[in-house]
């Protein structure tokens, strides 16, 4: 099922295109990946989702509801934190949920307890957001956006801040929303291993519009790569050239990964008195891959 | 609706804006009556009686002592005049104008404090409204919501006018209690003239009538609260057009202190009668005060000011619901 679908989104300002088209969907029960470098327009889309920015053309529709036209019951199906979880530092964590969670049209109490236990904060709840650590108030963000039982949930930069053990137990508990709840999560990072490591699709963004969408995996797979070890050497890269681009690593050599000419090759190698003393198929990263894609546009 | 007032009074109520406002008014009103408290002693001192009668006579007397001074302005010898006709229809009436008491100290405060120092009250809580939401960077979580736009902005604008009845409130009841302990609380029923008027022609009685202080002073509050919501709208639409708190509060600032200096200087300048900051001291056309600008009469006043608060609701609500927030 389509949860949020988007449309050839475009947003002029002035007489810049800052988002030149922009279209993607997401499905029930998976966690989209959005990735883009500084600048390619991920917070400005974030944002046009969220209705704080208004598109100037293309459609945002969230269960089949149409953001422009019926903001209020698009917007019932939605949670999100747009970059960092700003809340009310004046106000204990629970008056923060009491608050959002007056904004929303026929909001069940028992609903409260329900999240405050999901995101584990109910030791310190009434204390003042002001004295949570970074990571508390992530997960408080996490809580308000979680209140109205949305179908879908936006997270700007979610780890964002995060020690390598929040960033772990974040990644478990999206994984857990989108495999149990069966919520859409869509999540923006900059970090690429995090999209790596968290998500099933991805959507790479740059410039303003999206320049490929796919399963992770088939996304990676398509530019797997293999290592040699060899010796010499030299004479290696001689033979291995005649069949293939070859590029070389730190004493070692890198060719694409052919499946059916591999073997072959390695045995074209023996028989002509070369070592091999090691071959590995490698995955690619994804910000190799993101080079690949983009031509070498940057990203931190 | 009433969810989205709870939540807006929840925060303004949990940062203290109101208890803070509430201690500077006690501080002033103290610091006032301590002041009225020495004027009365030096007036007994200087006249030997406590009388009221020779007291206004001799009020009277210096002010017209003033008057033969050719090097005084001449406006301000028309203020002179216009003071000098009232009281002198107060004493032929034998009417005190001035019955010691709370209830005249706190109409003389509300009438005193309406062009600055309750404006500037008002503006503490109106001008950080929703530029507080930008700087806090909780508009994002406010605006992502299943709710219109134009009820969150609504909502803010009703915990406003809520906040500015609270103040007027405080205003009455600490003013009261506090020179209550020095003047006495009685004076409710003391006979004060309303119905005044300064016409091109001078100063004007034959509209004039006694009515008890009590209905006085609740005219003045309902002007005085007019006047408040006009500024508290103004600082509000301000709030929204500017993200800095600190850079609206110092828009609004420099208004009201230019219309308090205008005031002073402005009576050759006719059209600057437009100007809100001239039309704020309702007070005085009740009491029979002269206008900053000769012709300028209480129904104007509030045409001008009823402009001006529609100018503002409609920038306020168009800005904030069409506003890309970045």
């Amino acid at each position: 099922m389509i949860t949020l679908a988007v449309k050839d989104v475009r947003k002029r300002i002035g007489k810049k295109e800052i988002i030149k088209g922009i279209n993607f969907e997401l499905y029930d029960g998976e966690v989209f990946g959005f990735l883009g470098p500084n600048g390619a327009g991920k917070t400005t889309t974030i944002r046009m989702l969220t209705g704080l920015i208004k598109p100037t053309s293309g459609s945002i529709s969230i269960c089949g509801w149409d953001l422009k036209k019926d903001f209020t019951k698009a917007m019932m199906n939605m949670g999100c934190i747009v970059e960092n979880p700003e809340l009310y530092g004046f106000l204990t964590g629970y008056e923060n949920l009491v608050h959002f969670a007056r904004m929303i049209p026929g909001f069940e109490n028992n609903r409260m307890n329900e999240v405050i236990s999901l995101v584990g904060l109910n030791q310190r709840i009434h204390d003042k957001v002001k004295t949570y650590s970074l990571g508390m108030r992530q997960r408080l963000g996490i809580a308000q956006a979680l209140l109205g039982n949305p179908k879908v949930l936006i997270l700007d930069e979610p780890t964002n801040g995060l020690d390598p053990a929040g960033i772990r137990e974040m990644r478990q508990f999206i994984r857990e929303l989108a495999e149990r709840e069966g919520l859409s999560v869509l999540v923006s990072s900059h970090l690429l291993s995090e999209i790596q490591l968290l998500c099933d699709r991805v959507a790479i963004i740059s410039k303003g519009t999206v320049i490929k969408t796919d399963r992770v995996e088939a996304l990676l797979s398509s530019q797997e790569k293999m290592i040699w070890n060899l010796n010499p050497i030299d004479k290696g890269e001689e033979i291995l050239s005649k069949y293939t681009e070859v590029t070389r690593g730190e004493g070692t050599l890198i060719t694409e990964f052919d499946e059916d000419q591999a073997a072959e090759w390695c045995r074209e190698l023996v028989s002509l008195g070369v070592r091999v003393t090691g071959m590995n198929r490698k995955l690619p990263a994804l910000e190799d891959l993101f080079l690949e894609l983009t031509g070498g546009d940057s990203i931190d | 609706m009433i969810n989205l007032v709870q939540n807006e009074m929840l925060k303004l109520l949990a940062r203290k804006r109101l208890v803070i406002v509430g201690i500077i008014l006690s501080v002033l009103v103290i610091l006032f009556t301590y002041a009225q408290f020495q004027t009365v002693q030096t007036q007994l001192k200087k006249l030997g009686t406590t009388d009221w009668r020779t007291a206004l006579q001799q009020q009277i007397v210096d002010a017209q002592n003033r008057m033969t001074n050719s090097r005084i302005p001449d406006d301000f010898k028309e203020e002179l005049e216009v003071r000098v006709k009232q009281q002198q229809y107060y004493l032929d009436n034998d009417i005190n104008p001035a019955v010691p008491g709370a209830p005249s100290f706190t109409r003389q405060f509300l009438e005193n404090s309406i062009d600055l120092l309750l404006p500037l009250l008002i503006m503490v809580i109106a001008s950080d409204l929703v530029s507080s939401e930008f700087s806090i960077g909780s508009i994002k979580l406010l605006l992502a919501r299943p709710v219109k736009r134009w009820k969150i902005l609504l909502s803010k604008y009703i915990t406003l006018l809520l906040a500015i009845s609270v103040i007027l409130a405080l205003l009455g009841v600490v003013s009261y209690l506090i020179s209550g302990i020095v003047f006495g609380y009685k004076g409710w029923t003391a006979p004060v003239f309303a119905g005044f008027k300064i016409t091109d022609t001078g100063f004007d009685t034959s509209a004039a009538n006694v009515i008890p202080q009590w209905r006085f002073l609740l005219m003045d509050f309902g002007v005085v609260w007019f006047a408040a919501v006009v500024v508290g709208t103004l600082s509000f639409m301000v709030s929204v057009l500017v993200r800095s708190t600190a850079a609206g509060m110092g828009i609004i600032l420099a208004l009201l202190i230019a219309g308090a200096i205008l005031s002073n200087m402005v009576s050759s300048w006719t059209s600057a009668k437009y100007l809100f900051m001239l039309n704020l001291r309702l007070t005085d056309y009740l009491n029979g005060s002269p206008p900053p600008i000769s012709g300028m009469t209480l129904t104007f006043s509030l045409m001008v000011l009823a402009v001006w608060w529609l100018l503002a609701m409609i920038v306020s609500f168009t800005v904030f619901t069409k506003k890309d927030i970045y």
